[in-house]
């Protein structure tokens, strides 16, 4: 009797819970679409590639469509979901109908990928590279080539800037003196307490820090101060850093917090999406984040912004010489042909990627659709993007009087370094942590992050 | 009859036997193999012996992760089962509504907890936003956050199989103890407790594995944060299986202990509770 009872609580519960993980387990997040009939012979090869980024997924399918109808070759794309792609890419690998393209995000992701990765040196695809130091190379080999540049910095609200140029008083007379990290923050400072006048609630959209949206700063920013050590010590990568311009990080950081739309410890709870609505609807007047923040501007509703007005601006952070500092311009989209894949699906990869990048079609389609910045030489100056933001990172590209910070946070030992860090600014943030634990942390922890990723 | 059973017995375990094979066992010896491998993808899998585990080990996270996990596990098993056995009891005394009551309560566990937990997130957030400070600005925010999500989640469900043990007492028992004198609480104690011992073995199960395995809520409520402070066993494998080149084998091996963890616990908790159980 007791053991009846017993089987037949247990067989209920079971029952329920199983009912239950079959709700949980059906939110899966692929937006898998074939782009072609599956049936094209595989002997003349055909194209699979995993996507990274969800925004433009259906410009991909589109160009898959494209060429399939073109060439008959079919081409099958698949877009991770946001923040999917390593764990997409490591499943999607493990099955014998693998991607053929693929991409990795610098050489901390080749890394974990070369056994995957094809020699791309002898390609046209390679060949069309204008700066050759871009791609990701080993030895002789070419590994993977970059297909989009692009860039970040300040971006900020030319109205709200005038109209503070135009207060009696005001610290700059317009964007061309602000320079440096002195005048940013004379003015910065000076526009927090005139906040009424220029009807916002901060200079600087919030500091976003909820779980995930950090990476502003635990990345992009970041890479700022390692630009300058590695300069300084004219290498491309250390094992062990020494954050000599902690000082100039804490200088642009502290301005973001103390200049805010809110609280310095309040921003554990915003996401990127506050900070850019918050921009759009001229809360703010300053934001850090790249050109892809175009698109989540002028979609945000009652968005105030107008196109003419979103402009870039260096982050200046108080070094010596920065006057001359330029946007951070780089990529971490690296294209890759996966090696396992058959000679026929390698070669009907690469033939894809030719069209994409140097027909006439397909690079209207890149310019128009998917409005890259691209590092081809088969693109002509008048062939970019109409968006905003893409149009001041070429013309940040084409000063010659500036330099370009590249984008050196691809050396960044881990995930889980950038995720600490994320974790050590908020704590310091919120007033949990002194400064000097931030970077002695820091310090400790690419050290062991490096070491613990060696191979 | 009998001997036409032993016949067929092969034919109809089989299509099961397939399924599971296929669906558990193989994986199963998969993952153990691999957290003796490095890895990238489950098919380059190259052998390094017990490097995993030896790291796996010598990494403060984990053993932080499981101190957390195991606070955690305490404190909610505790709250969950005297709440919804305290709600069982109320519910199962004739009271009016008794229905509605019960639906209400079982709704939270129908939401996915990848959901429960951002919506909590902002529920609290909201609170905190009243002083100043948000969730991840200290890890007991965090924690007793995770406790009242969980309890919030589970306490519906556990106070169905309670109500189900509560009802199956046979009545002349109440009836006679009351004959012979006995107040509520000495009926609560001396029969109605003991006699829903096999709800108590279950529930105890369920709490116990589902607070230990708990992942989505973390993922969700706080991600670890402040740095990792809040990370438990499942999210500490994700993280490191996913964030850091090359760990993947590590993730793996320290699944495999986790699972190890898991099961040791609820099988001694079985053996116990169950030593408990009368018959009725």
């Amino acid at each position: 009797m007791k053991m009846k009872k017993f089987l037949a609580v247990c067989l209920s519960a079971l029952t329920v819970t199983g009912m239950l993980a079959g709700c949980g387990g059906a939110k899966g997040g692929d937006t898998s679409s074939a782009g072609a009939e599956k049936e094209g012979s595989s002997a003349e090869g055909s194209v699979y590639y995993l996507n990274f980024k969800p925004e433009i997924a259906d410009q991909w399918e589109e160009i898959a469509a494209k060429y399939t109808e073109e060439t008959g070759v079919p081409v099958k794309v698949k877009t991770a979901a946001s923040n999917q792609y390593e764990q997409t890419l490591k499943s999607e690998m493990a099955k014998s109908d693998a991607p053929t393209l693929f991409q990795i995000n610098g050489p901390v992701g080749y890394q974990s990928w070369k056994e995957y990765c094809a020699d791309l040196k002898d390609t046209d695809f390679y060949n069309m590279l204008v700066d050759k130091d871009l791609a990701i190379t080993e030895g002789d080999g070419v590994y993977g080539i970059p297909f989009a540049e692009e860039g970040y910095g300040i971006i900020y609200n030319k109205e709200i800037m005038d109209k503070y140029f135009a207060l009696p008083g005001a610290k700059a007379t317009s964007m061309d003196d602000i320079k440096n990290f002195d005048t940013l923050k004379a003015v910065v400072e000076d526009m927090t307490a005139h906040k009424a006048d220029l009807g916002i609630d901060g200079v600087f959209a919030s500091t976003s820090f909820a779980p995930g949206e950090d990476w502003r700063w635990q990345t992009h920013l970041m890479n700022l101060p390692i630009y300058y050590e590695y300069k300084d010590a004219d290498v491309k990568d250390e094992d062990e850093i020494s954050f000599k311009y902690n000082e100039n990080f804490k200088n642009i950081f502290d301005l973001y917090l103390n200049n805010s739309t809110v609280e310095p410890t309040m921003v554990g709870s915003k996401t990127v999406d506050d900070s850019m609505s918050e921009f759009a609807l001229g809360k703010a007047a300053m934001v850090q984040n790249g050109n892809w923040a175009w698109s989540q501007i002028s979609k945000v509703s009652g968005n105030v912004v107008k196109e003419e007005n979103v402009k870039f601006m260096p982050i200046y952070t108080g070094v010596e010489g920065e006057e001359t500092q330029g946007l951070c311009i780089g990529t971490e989209n690296y294209m890759c042909v996966n090696s396992n894949a058959s000679e026929a699906d390698q070669k009907a990869s690469l033939d894809f990627l030719k069209w994409v990048f140097s027909s006439d079609e397909g690079k209207e389609m890149v310019t128009n659709d998917l409005q890259f910045i691209t590092p081809f030489s088969t693109f002509g100056d008048d062939e970019i993007s109409s968006d905003p933001l893409a149009q001041e990172v070429v013309r940040y590209m084409k000063d010659d009087s500036l330099t370009t910070v590249p984008w050196n946070f691809t050396t960044f030992p881990s995930q889980t370094f950038k995720d600490d860090y994320g974790a050590s600014l908020l704590e310091y943030a919120n007033g949990n942590k002194e400064w000097d634990a931030v970077v002695s942390d820091t310090v400790d922890e690419w050290a062991s992050e490096k070491e613990a990723t060696a191979e | 009859m009998q001997k036409t059973y032993k016949k067929y017995f092969a034919l109809f375990v089989l299509p099961t036997l397939i399924a599971f094979t296929l669906f558990f066992i193989i994986p199963f010896i998969m993952g153990i193999v691999l957290s003796f491998c490095k890895f990238t993808t489950v098919t380059n899998a190259h052998w390094v012996g017990i490097a995993n585990y030896v790291k796996a080990f010598s990494n403060k996270d984990f053993i932080n992760a499981l101190l957390f996990t195991v606070k955690f596990t305490v404190v909610s098993v505790i709250t969950i089962n005297v709440i919804s056995f305290a709600l069982a009891y109320g519910l199962t005394r004739g009271l009016k509504g008794t229905n509605i009551f019960r639906t209400i309560f079982f709704m939270p566990n129908l939401i996915g907890g990848i959901v429960l937990g951002y919506i909590w997130q902002l529920l609290i957030n909201g609170v905190l936003a009243h002083f100043n400070v948000t969730i991840t600005a200290d890890p007991k925010y965090g924690f007793w956050g995770m406790v009242i999500l969980t309890n919030w989640q589970l306490i519906g469900y556990m106070m169905i199989i309670y109500i189900a043990g509560i009802q199956n007492i046979p009545t002349e028992l109440i009836e006679a103890a009351e004959i012979d004198g006995a107040n509520k609480f000495q009926s609560l104690y001396k029969i109605i407790i003991p006699m829903t011992m096999p709800s108590v073995t279950i529930c105890l199960f369920l709490t116990l594995t589902n607070c230990f395995k708990l992942f989505d809520q973390n993922l969700a409520l706080t991600a670890g944060g402040p740095a990792k402070k809040t990370a438990m066993l499942a999210y500490d494998i994700y993280t490191t299986f996913y964030n850091r080149n090359g760990w993947e084998g590590v993730g793996q091996a320290k699944a495999v202990i986790f699972f190890i963890i898991v099961a040791a616990i609820s099988l001694t908790q079985l053996y116990f509770t169950r030593r408990k159980e009368v018959e009725n």
